[in-house]
């Protein structure tokens, strides 16, 4: 499977924040649990190393559209997607994807940390050693950089051969970014990644999608609108599996064009 | 005081009255049969009893040779049925779900689980030993490795069943193939649970008389040779405590503390040892 090639993405009346180039293209993307239809016909374009938060009440879809990027949903029979998701020239809906390789250059981190039952050291070598085969000085030194990246490194130096279970939920957190960061993916998906810590881990983890916007193509679900504004180039507002408004973060919480977006942003939702 | 917090504190006490009325009921018996093993076992508890052979009645003798063939017919099963129920605990729990096969597996496996251990004796006597013309240690592994199977198939997949699904998408959302997820995180999540599971087969497995009687029936003397029949203490057990000598009744109650205690021990060591390390 080739994910490298950059192809012709399909001209389409999708709401695309110019400047940036698409890292992902959603077209005419539907989704289904079973019988309920998760997502509407979503259209929308992932700028490529910017910041993308998706922000809208519970079930409205933003977790669902996020665990189809990295084809999730898949582990779960009666779950489909149908459309396309263009990633790198090629749509991951099509049956035969890699799911693997595709998961290795779309990662996640998920709204409660979910350290592996190991040490901290083989918590990030784990997902390393998948696809690279490196010595055990690169690998220490990868587990380094991606602890570095997490803003984890002075904490976790001197006990890397430690339980990842042993660590405060934030430090846990950031070891689950740093593990995601390690894999060199190309692509982060964060599910409410803040939700389950206090406010300084929260802002460890905000200063941290900021820095890492420079290298890697972010997608945010958030609950907390504050963060999509404090965090995200562009925002997507989601209600009931649809797509209602997307555009520049500022441009939507300062001058929403559409009504239910600024009831919803202002608190007037209901 | 006011009339409804005394109801309260009446029906309160009330229960817990009766729930500790039970466990000490439970307990009294425990406790008692511990108590007859040790005052009639304690005796013949000697360093004979582990270097001379079961003895002819009224010599003196030890147990030696049922202690070495327990040991090996347990060690053996144990081998045996520990990759097979955990593999089919993993199927179970990660790749069949709901599926037809999984669903047969589960309900036949729940078959063998209540299965009575003396019916598993007469099949593997039947299947095994008439076929071969004798008894032997290996069938006697063979009969209680059935035994033990169902509980570690059970054992391995309501553990990983324990694993939270948060747990193993983390390990999908790197890359990883599947019997990765299951080998490096989630089998590994429950590690601890799993190994109980496992020596509880042994405890198990240790006590079980009926299917050894049709199997490896019994050995008066040394043999280390699993192709012929052994001696083992659940079976040494049964002979010599029904038998008329008293030299053989007191060797048996020796027999019948000494696997108590191993597996009291054994129990012990998988509820506290192993428990820590089982799912948060």
């Amino acid at each position: 499977m080739n994910f490298e090639t950059v192809a012709a993405r399909p001209e389409a009346e999708a709401a695309s924040p110019n400047e940036a180039p698409p890292k992902i293209s959603c077209r005419k993307l539907d989704f289904f649990y079973g019988k309920f239809q998760g997502l509407k016909d979503i259209a929308l374009d992932i700028a490529e190393r910017r910041v993308t938060a998706f922000i809208g009440p519970s079930g409205c879809g933003k977790s669902t559209l996020l665990r189809t990027l990295n084809r999730m949903y898949s582990l779960y029979p009666g779950q489909r997607a149908t459309g396309e998701i263009i990633f790198n020239g090629q749509n991951i809906l099509d049956p035969g994807v890699d799911l693997n390789m595709l998961r290795a250059k779309v990662g996640m981190v998920f709204q409660k940390p979910t350290p592996f039952p190991m040490s901290i050291y083989d918590n990030i070598a784990f997902g390393v050693s998948l696809y690279e085969n490196l010595s055990q000085r690169d690998m220490d030194e990868r587990v380094e950089w991606a602890l570095t990246k997490a803003a984890m490194w002075g904490e976790a130096k001197d006990k890397l051969k430690q339980s990842g279970m042993a660590l405060s939920g934030g430090q846990q957190q950031r070891l689950c970014i740093a593990r995601a960061v390690a894999v060199k993916p190309e692509v982060l998906l964060l599910d409410e990644p803040t939700s389950a810590l206090d406010p300084i881990s929260t802002a460890k983890i905000e200063e941290l999608i900021s820095e890492l916007k420079e290298e890697y193509t972010i997608a945010i679900v958030t609950h907390n609108m504050q963060q999509a504004a404090r965090v995200s180039d562009y925002t997507a507002y989601m209600y009931l599996g649809l797509l209602i408004e997307f555009g520049a973060t500022d441009t939507l919480f300062l001058k929403p064009k559409r009504k239910e977006t600024e009831d919803y942003i202002t608190g007037r939702f209901g | 005081m006011t009339s409804i917090y005394r109801k309260r504190l009446f029906v309160n006490r009330m229960n817990l009255v009766m729930s500790l009325g039970t466990m000490v009921f439970g307990m009294v018996f425990l406790l008692w049969i511990l108590w007859i093993l040790f005052a009639k076992g304690f005796a013949a508890l000697s360093p004979t009893l582990f270097t001379q052979m079961t003895p002819p009645p009224g010599s003196a003798g030890g147990l030696a040779n049922a202690i070495y063939g327990s040991v090996m017919i347990v060690f053996v099963a144990t081998f045996v049925s520990t990759p097979i129920g955990i593999l089919a605990g993993i199927h179970l729990a990660e790749y069949g779900k709901d599926g037809w096969i999984a669903r047969l597996t589960r309900f036949i496996n729940d078959i063998l689980l209540s299965a009575p251990s003396i019916v598993i004796g007469l099949f593997v006597y039947t299947v095994y030993v008439m076929q071969v013309g004798h008894f032997s240690g290996w069938a006697g592994s063979f009969a209680l490795a059935l035994i033990a199977i169902p509980v570690v198939v059970r054992t391995t997949e309501n553990m990983l069943h324990l694993v939270p699904a948060s747990l193993r998408e983390a390990a999908v959302a790197l890359g990883a193939p599947m019997w990765k997820v299951i080998l490096k995180v989630t089998l590994k999540a429950v590690r601890g649970g799993v190994i109980t599971g496992i020596l509880l087969a042994v405890a198990r497995m240790s006590g079980e008389t009926a299917p050894l009687l049709f199997t490896a029936l019994n050995n008066q003397f040394w043999s280390a040779d699993m192709n012929a029949p052994m001696a083992n203490l659940p079976v040494v057990i049964f002979q010599f405590a029904l038998s008329p000598f008293d030299d053989w009744r007191s060797l048996a109650w020796g027999a019948a503390l000494l696997i108590t205690l191993t597996v009291l021990v054994i129990n012990i060591l998988a509820r506290t040892a192993f428990r820590q390390s089982a799912v948060r």
